[in-house]
């Protein structure tokens, strides 16, 4: 038994000393993201370009949770120990982890962490308040402008009455979006029908039930649904469904249009926050930011399978057409 | 790896190894494959956050937290005796039917707890910072159970539950009801699976319907890296493997987090593979030590 406890702290020695050493001008950026997915990858890649182009150079510590949420806490502790430059948190479990940590590490409490692809930075207790964080966590939320998405779909389909979202009730982001497009479909007089996944695998079916309720389907930047959209973009397109996505990462995998939320361009965004606290400024006077820019995309083969006419005025003012 | 990360490390291995010590009772005890746990664990931590947020003392909120992990784990218990149902696909049954439990106990899918008091916060109060208090605290918990369940497995009720997972048709000829053995047996395991969890939350700042994923992988884990690593003779010697395994096996994911082998690096979404090939390493070690060294 002995022998056994002695190898395995060998190899508990042998895979620690591999920490590599950065060169010493460069800063080091911890990044802790919550799971592997095109569009919190996108937000890494904006990131990093952003802060490239400002003439940073970085090291950077990725570390990826695969969703869970354990490690998501482990690699939060992970970071404690690379004493970063800054921390680059993607994602609500993720920034969670990160917010905790600085309160149990003292070390910590002067590290500015920056979140990204938080939707409700105040309901998930990363900030007190958006306008002044207070202390060393600020950064970019990709909370959506629901009623500009909900005026874009209205423009496509004038007589609307009953719109369809699908999204998955145990994302503590998309519950929080569909909350908010509740309030604006009430408004509008439109009746909203609500179909929930608890997983991918669930899209197709959930899809379905849709069918016959609703004269449009709206998706929100929700990681199960969003994951599985090519399944829900069939059944749409087999029953002449239009589909809307908030997102234009969506477009090109078969969404009628999207009101650009583009992670890219999110992730741009905390990349220029993070450039202006390494010129001096303070996360605790930061305010969290959202994105203002946002670009319409046209997908127009899918626009035809799910019989869309597309108004003249909404293929003017597109970024982005897909023929 | 870094001090930081081992302490870490040990300090997860320490409040997920109360799960592990809920795991070991049902799979190597009662002889039962539990999968209640994936989610039972999130609802500790849905009752003992929501207890928080309206104003419930941390530490009781950590019973509430354990009862309902107990009437849980009847219930997949109940399933299995006296309906009938295979045990594996009763466990699935309750814990999908938890996922929708715990969105309804936390009326959403995710209770952030920061900056709310818990029960580290007394030990950080007298000065102890925030990443010692949470080793301290968990393994002053962690050897409060593993006492309680030897001493357990030692009572008469304990034995029973340790003949019926051994050979339930003999216990059963000697007049124990079985059946009654299984329920508060899986109860149990659950509520210590829900305390674990209802520590997770006040540790990690939030409960999240989502944190049960993956829960009875690393239970499983836990218990056959410990097993291996310790040895499995006797009540004790069994226990306490299991909540040491639960340690190393937290230390491998951190090793596999922190691993950077000359020019070929792993990339973050390897982590899965490597944490499997490190469970495998521990299983097949003994078969491979027994063949090349006997």
């Amino acid at each position: 038994m002995m022998n056994r406890f002695v190898l395995s702290a060998c190899l508990v020695l042998l895979f620690g000393v591999s920490v590599s050493a950065g060169a010493e001008q460069a800063k080091v950026v911890s990044v802790n993201q919550f799971v592997e997915h095109p569009a919190l990858d996108s937000v890494l890649r904006g990131f990093q370009d952003q802060l490239r182009e400002e003439g940073f150079q970085v090291d950077y510590r990725v570390h990826n949770a695969q969703a869970n949420m354990a490690t998501a806490n482990l690699i939060a502790q992970q970071i404690v120990g690379e004493r970063p430059d800054l921390v680059l948190a993607i994602a609500t479990p993720s920034a969670q982890a990160m917010a905790q940590t600085v309160k149990k590490n003292p070390s910590m409490q002067k590290t500015p962490i920056l979140f990204s692809a938080v939707t409700d930075p105040l309901g998930a207790g990363l900030v007190k308040d958006l306008q002044n964080p207070g202390e060393n966590i600020t950064g970019t939320s990709d909370l959506t402008p629901m009623d500009q998405h909900l005026a874009l779909i209205r423009e496509f389909h004038p007589e609307m009455t009953s719109l369809g979202v699908i999204y998955n009730s145990g994302e503590a982001n998309s519950r929080a979006l569909v909350d908010l497009l509740k309030v604006e479909t009430n408004k509008a007089g439109i009746k909203l029908e609500e179909a929930t996944v608890a997983r991918s695998s669930d899209v197709f079916q959930a899809a379905r039930s849709l069918v016959g309720r609703a004269q449009a389907v709206y998706v929100p930047t929700d990681n199960t649904v969003v994951s599985a959209f090519e399944a829900l973009a069939k059944v749409c397109q087999d029953n002449k469904l239009p589909l809307y996505a908030a997102d234009v990462d969506s477009v090109p995998r078969g969404a009628v249009a999207a009101l650009g939320f583009d992670y890219y361009e999110h992730g741009r965004q905390a990349g220029a926050m993070a450039a202006r606290i390494f010129r001096g400024a303070d996360p605790a006077t930061t305010p969290v930011e959202t994105q203002q820019e946002l670009e319409l995309h046209i997908n127009l083969p899918a626009a035809q399978a799910m019989g869309v006419t597309i108004p003249q005025a909404l293929l003017d003012r597109a970024g982005k057409i897909l023929e | 790896m870094t001090w930081y990360a081992l302490l870490g490390a040990v300090e997860q291995g320490l409040v997920y190894g109360i799960m592990v010590l809920g795991v070991y009772l049902t799979f190597r005890v009662l002889n039962f494959p539990d999968l209640t746990v994936d989610g039972s664990l999130p609802l500790g931590a849905a009752v003992c956050a929501v207890a928080i947020t309206s104003g419930i003392d941390p530490f009781l909120s950590l019973f509430l937290a354990m009862f309902a992990g107990f009437l849980a784990g009847m219930v997949t218990g109940f399933l299995n005796t006296k309906l009938g149902i295979l045990h594996l696909l009763a466990s699935i049954l309750t814990m999908i039917a938890l996922y929708s439990i715990n969105i309804r106990v936390m009326s959403g899918p995710n209770v952030s707890l920061l900056g709310r008091d818990t029960i580290l916060d007394p030990l950080m109060g007298l000065g102890l910072p925030g990443y010692l208090s949470s080793i301290v605290l968990f393994s002053f918990i962690g050897a409060a159970i593993v006492i309680f369940l030897i001493w357990f497995l030692h009572t008469e009720f304990g034995q029973t539950m340790l003949a019926t997972g051994d050979n339930p048709r003999m216990i059963t000829s000697q007049g124990v009801n079985t059946h009654s053995v299984i329920i508060i047996g899986v109860g149990l395991s659950n509520a210590m699976v829900a305390f674990s969890g209802a520590l997770i939350a006040q540790n990690q700042g939030a409960a999240d319907v989502n944190m049960g994923v993956g829960t009875i992988v690393a239970g499983l884990a836990s218990v056959i890296v410990g097993e291996t690593v310790f040895g499995r003779g006797g009540i004790m010697r069994a226990v306490i493997a299991a909540l040491l395994g639960s340690i190393l096996y937290r230390l491998a994911i951190a090793m596999a987090l922190s691993m950077k082998l000359g020019a070929f690096s792993f990339t973050p979404s390897d982590l899965n593979l490597i944490t499997a090939l490190l469970v495998v390493l521990a299983l097949t070690a003994p078969k491979i030590k027994a063949r090349f060294f006997s």
